[in-house]
C-alpha cells in the first residue's frame, strides 16, 4: 500500500516551519537592503561629498537661471567706462540711453543700487556704502588692491585680499575691485533681450507696436516683409540662439521618430523568424534570438559611440543607434506576441482557402497589431528622452547643447530655456502618443 | 432593400478604412524617407561615406584587443569595480524609487482608496517625474554636488519613481477589492488594508516591474557614467578620449558591459517568468 497519490499530510510541523522561514525572510530582506544601502554610503562616498558639495553653486544657478545683471565696468587700461547688459560687447549702452540709476561723467560714476545700497567710483576707488553696516573704501594700485573695511567683524560676503576685492552683501548686487578694473554688477529679474538682440530696431518695442509694425507696409529690410523680418531677427539673436535651439530640438526629435521606425520596420519581419509558431528550423530561430539579445545587450552607449565614430555628428547617428538597440528589444517582444497568439483565427481563414500570405494578412496581423502599435508608441516615447542623451555623448541635438551651456557656466538663464523646452517637447511627445495609443488601440 | 443598404454601408466603411490605412502606411514611409534624407544631409558624415568606414573603429579595437593576448582579460578584470559601481547606482537607484513608487503607487489608486483629493495631484507628479530626463537631473547636481555617483543615483531614482508609480498604480487597479472589505470588516486602518489586503495581491507584480525597472537601470547609469557620473561610463570616455593605443581597454570595457547586462536581462527575464507565470511582461 502507497500513499503516493493522496495529498501529503501537513503536519504542526511544516506549518510551523513555512511559519519560521517566512518570519525570517521578513527580518532578513530588510537587514539585508539596509547592510547594501550601508555598503553603497562609503562606496560612493557620500560623507566626502557631503563635505564638498557646494550649495550655493545652486544658488547661482538659481538666481542666474531666472535674472540678469548690468555690469557697470571701469576698465583702468582701456580707460573707458562702460554699462553693458551681461558685459557683453553687442549689448553696450550708450551714453544716451545709460539706465536711470546710473551717472558716469568724465571717468567718475555713480551707481544707485537700491534700497540704500550705492557705489560711488572716482578716479581709481570705489566707495560702497551698505546700510547696517558701513562705507567700504578700495582703491586700487600697481599690484593690487587697497581696502579699507569698516571697523569690526568681516562679514562672510566680502572676500578681501590683497589681489581682489569681492563683495556681495545680497545675491543681486556685487563690487569686485582688481587692479585693471572696477566692476560693479546689478541684477534684475526676467530674461534679458529674449525676443530681440539687444542692437535690434525691434529691441523693447511693445506688442501693439510689432503688430502695427507687421502689417505696415513700409519694409524695415527691403528684402524681407516686416513679419519675416521679426522673425528673423527673433530666430538669430545671438544671445538666446532661438533658431539653433530649435534646430537641435528638432534634431532630437528626428532621432526618435526614425530610431524608432526604423526598430518597428525591420523588427517584425525578424520576429516572425523568431516566433515558434512561424519558424519551424530551430537553427534559424535560436540565430535570430541570439541576434535580437546582441542588438540590446551591446546597448545604446556602445552602438552611439562606434555610430559616432563612424558617420559623425548629426541626427542620422542618432537614429541609427537607436535604432539597432531597439530592433533587438521590439523584435523580442514581437516575436513573444506571435507565439501567444490565437491560432483559431489562422484555422479560420485557412478554411476559407487563403493562401499563406493571406492567411498572415487576416489571420495574425489584426492579433499582433494593438501590441505593436502601442510598444511602438511606448519606445518612441522613451526614445525621445534616450535621444536627448544620446546626443550628450556626442550625436548633436538639443543633448550636446545642454552639456555645452552647462560646461560654459555662464549663461545661466540659456540652459534652464533649453532644459524647459526639453522638457516640454519630451511631455509634448508623451501627450501625443498616450492619445494616438487611445485613438488606434481603444478607438476612442 | 435594407439589407442592401446595410450592404453599402459596410462596403463604404471599409473603403474608408482602407484608405486611411493606406494614408497612415504612406505617411510613416514619407517621414522615414524624407526623415532620413535630410538628417542624412545634417550628419557631418554622410551615409554612405560612413557605411565603408562601419567597421573601421570595431576591426580597430577588436584587432588592439587581439594584440593585447591574455593581457585583455586582466583588463577586464581591471574594469569590474568600476562596473560594480555602476551596478550599484542602478541598484540604489531602484531601490529608492521603488520604494517612492510604491508610495505614490498607494496614494493615487481609487480602487485601494487612497485619499480622494490627493489623486490627481500625485498622478501629474508622477507625470512630471517620468516626463524629466535622467541627462538633466544628473548633469545639474554633478554641477551643484561634484563629480560623484550619487548625482547620477539620484537622476534615476527620481526617473524610477515617477514610471514605477504609474506601472503600479495600473496593478492596484486591477486587484480583487473582497479582501479589502474584508479587513475593513473588522475594522482594520487604512495602512493596516494595504499591508494585509493589498501588499500581498500585488507583491509579485511589483517585484517583475521592479526587476524590468534594474535591467533598464543599469543601462542608464552606465549611460550617464559617460557625462560625468562615475563608473564604467566615466572610465569608457577616458579609454575613448585617448584615441588610438587604448583600443584594447575600450573593447575590454565593451565586453564587459555587454556581459553585464546581458547577464542581468537573462537572469531579470527568468525571475520574472516565475513571478508571474508567463514570463512575459511588459
Amino acid at each position: 500500500m502507497t500513499f503516493d497519490t493522496l495529498e501529503p499530510v501537513v503536519t504542526a510541523h511544516d506549518v510551523w516551519k513555512g511559519v519560521r522561514s517566512r518570519a525570517r525572510i521578513t527580518i532578513l530582506l530588510p537587514l539585508a537592503v539596509l547592510a547594501y544601502l550601508v555598503y553603497t554610503w562609503f562606496a560612493f562616498g557620500v560623507p566626502d561629498l557631503l563635505s564638498k558639495a557646494q550649495p550655493d553653486r545652486a544658488a547661482i544657478l538659481a538666481t542666474d537661471s531666472v535674472a540678469y545683471k548690468i555690469h557697470v565696468t571701469k576698465n583702468f587700461r582701456k580707460k573707458e567706462t562702460t554699462v553693458a547688459v551681461e558685459g557683453e560687447r553687442t549689448a553696450t549702452y550708450q551714453p544716451e540711453d545709460y539706465p536711470n540709476w546710473v551717472s558716469i561723467e568724465g571717468g567718475n560714476a555713480n551707481v544707485d543700487l537700491g534700497d540704500g545700497y550705492a557705489i560711488e567710483i572716482s578716479g581709481k576707488t570705489a566707495l560702497f556704502t551698505i546700510p547696517g553696516y558701513g562705507t567700504i573704501k578700495s582703491t586700487a594700485t600697481q599690484n593690487g588692491v587697497e581696502t579699507v573695511l569698516p571697523e569690526g567683524p568681516v562679514p562672510e560676503w566680502v572676500r578681501d585680499n590683497p589681489k581682489k576685492l569681492d563683495v556681495r552683501p545680497s545675491l543681486d548686487k556685487r563690487l569686485q575691485v582688481t587692479k585693471t578694473k572696477i566692476e560693479i554688477h546689478n541684477y534684475f529679474g526676467g530674461w534679458e533681450n529674449f525676443w530681440f538682440p539687444f542692437r535690434s530696431e525691434l529691441h523693447g518695442m511693445s506688442f501693439s507696436q510689432l503688430y502695427a509694425l507687421a502689417l505696415s507696409a513700409d519694409r524695415m529690410d527691403p528684402e524681407y516683409s516686416n513679419l519675416w523680418y521679426m522673425v528673423h531677427e527673433f530666430l538669430e539673436n545671438p544671445d538666446w540662439q532661438h533658431g539653433e535651439i530649435f534646430k537641435a530640438l528638432f534634431e532630437t526629435i528626428m532621432m526618435a521618430v526614425l530610431g524608432t521606425l526604423t526598430a518597428a520596420f525591420f523588427g517584425l519581419p525578424l520576429a516572425f523568424l523568431a516566433a515558434r509558431n512561424f519558424t519551424p528550423s530551430m537553427f534559424v530561430r535560436f540565430g535570430m534570438r541570439r541576434l535580437f539579445d546582441f542588438l540590446r545587450g551591446i546597448d545604446m552607449l556602445i552602438w552611439s559611440l562606434i555610430f559616432i565614430r563612424a558617420f559623425g555628428l548629426g541626427p542620422l547617428t542618432g537614429a541609427l543607434a537607436i535604432a539597432f538597440t531597439d530592433t533587438g528589444s521590439l523584435g523580442k517582444l514581437f516575436s513573444e506576441a506571435l507565439e501567444n497568439i490565437d491560432n483559431k483565427q489562422v484555422e479560420g481563414v485557412r478554411a476559407t482557402g487563403a493562401n499563406q500570405l493571406q492567411r498572415y494578412r487576416f489571420g495574425v496581423i489584426p492579433q499582433i497589431l494593438p501590441v505593436f502599435v502601442s510598444q511602438v508608441l511606448y519606445y518612441l516615447e522613451s526614445n525621445t528622452r534616450s535621444a536627448t542623451v544620446i546626443g550628450a555623448l556626442g550625436a548633436g541635438g538639443i543633448g550636446l547643447m545642454l552639456v555645452e551651456t552647462m560646461k560654459t557656466a555662464r549663461d545661466w538663464e540659456n540652459t534652464s530655456y533649453i532644459i524647459v523646452l526639453t522638457i516640454m517637447v519630451v511631455i509634448a511627445m508623451d501627450q501625443t502618443s498616450g492619445w494616438l495609443r487611445r485613438k488606434l488601440i481603444e478607438g476612442k | 432593400m435594407a439589407v442592401a443598404a446595410l450592404e453599402q454601408e459596410i462596403v463604404s466603411l471599409r473603403n474608408r478604412r482602407q484608405l486611411y490605412s493606406l494614408i497612415g502606411v504612406l505617411v510613416v514611409v514619407a517621414v522615414l524617407v524624407s526623415g532620413y534624407s535630410k538628417s542624412n544631409a545634417m550628419n557631418s558624415g554622410s551615409f554612405l561615406q560612413g557605411l565603408s568606414k562601419f567597421f573601421d573603429y570595431p576591426g580597430e579595437i577588436v584587432l588592439e584587443a587581439w594584440q593585447a593576448g591574455p593581457a585583455f582579460f586582466s583588463l577586464i578584470w581591471k574594469f569590474t569595480p568600476a562596473m560594480l559601481e555602476t551596478l550599484n547606482i542602478a541598484g540604489v537607484a531602484t531601490l529608492f524609487g521603488g520604494a517612492m513608487a510604491v508610495v505614490l503607487a498607494m496614494a493615487s489608486t481609487r480602487n485601494v482608496d487612497s485619499y480622494g483629493p490627493l489623486i490627481p495631484v500625485v498622478r501629474r507628479l508622477m507625470d512630471i517625474m517620468r516626463a524629466f530626463p535622467e541627462l538633466i537631473i544628473a548633469l545639474f547636481l554633478i554641477f551643484v554636488l561634484g563629480s560623484s555617483p550619487v548625482p547620477a543615483m539620484i537622476a534615476v531614482a527620481f526617473h524610477t519613481a515617477g514610471a514605477l508609480g504609474k506601472l503600479f498604480s495600473e496593478v492596484n487597479e486591477n486587484i480583487d477589492r473582497k479582501p479589502i472589505e474584508g479587513l475593513s470588516a473588522c475594522g482594520a486602518n487604512w495602512v493596516q488594508r494595504i499591508r494585509f489586503a493589498v501588499l500581498p495581491q500585488v507583491a509579485p507584480n511589483y517585484l517583475s516591474y521592479f526587476l524590468l525597472r534594474l535591467e533598464i537601470n543599469v543601462r542608464a547609469s552606465a549611460i550617464l557614467g559617460f557625462v560625468g557620473a562615475g563608473g564604467i561610463g566615466q572610465e569608457l570616455r577616458r579609454t575613448i578620449g585617448w584615441g588610438k593605443g587604448a583600443g584594447d581597454e575600450t573593447a575590454a570595457i565593451f565586453v564587459l558591459l555587454f556581459l553585464t547586462i546581458m547577464i542581468i536581462d537573462q537572469m531579470s527575464s527568468y525571475l520574472r517568468g516565475k513571478l508571474v507565470g508567463s514570463g512575459r511582461v511588459h
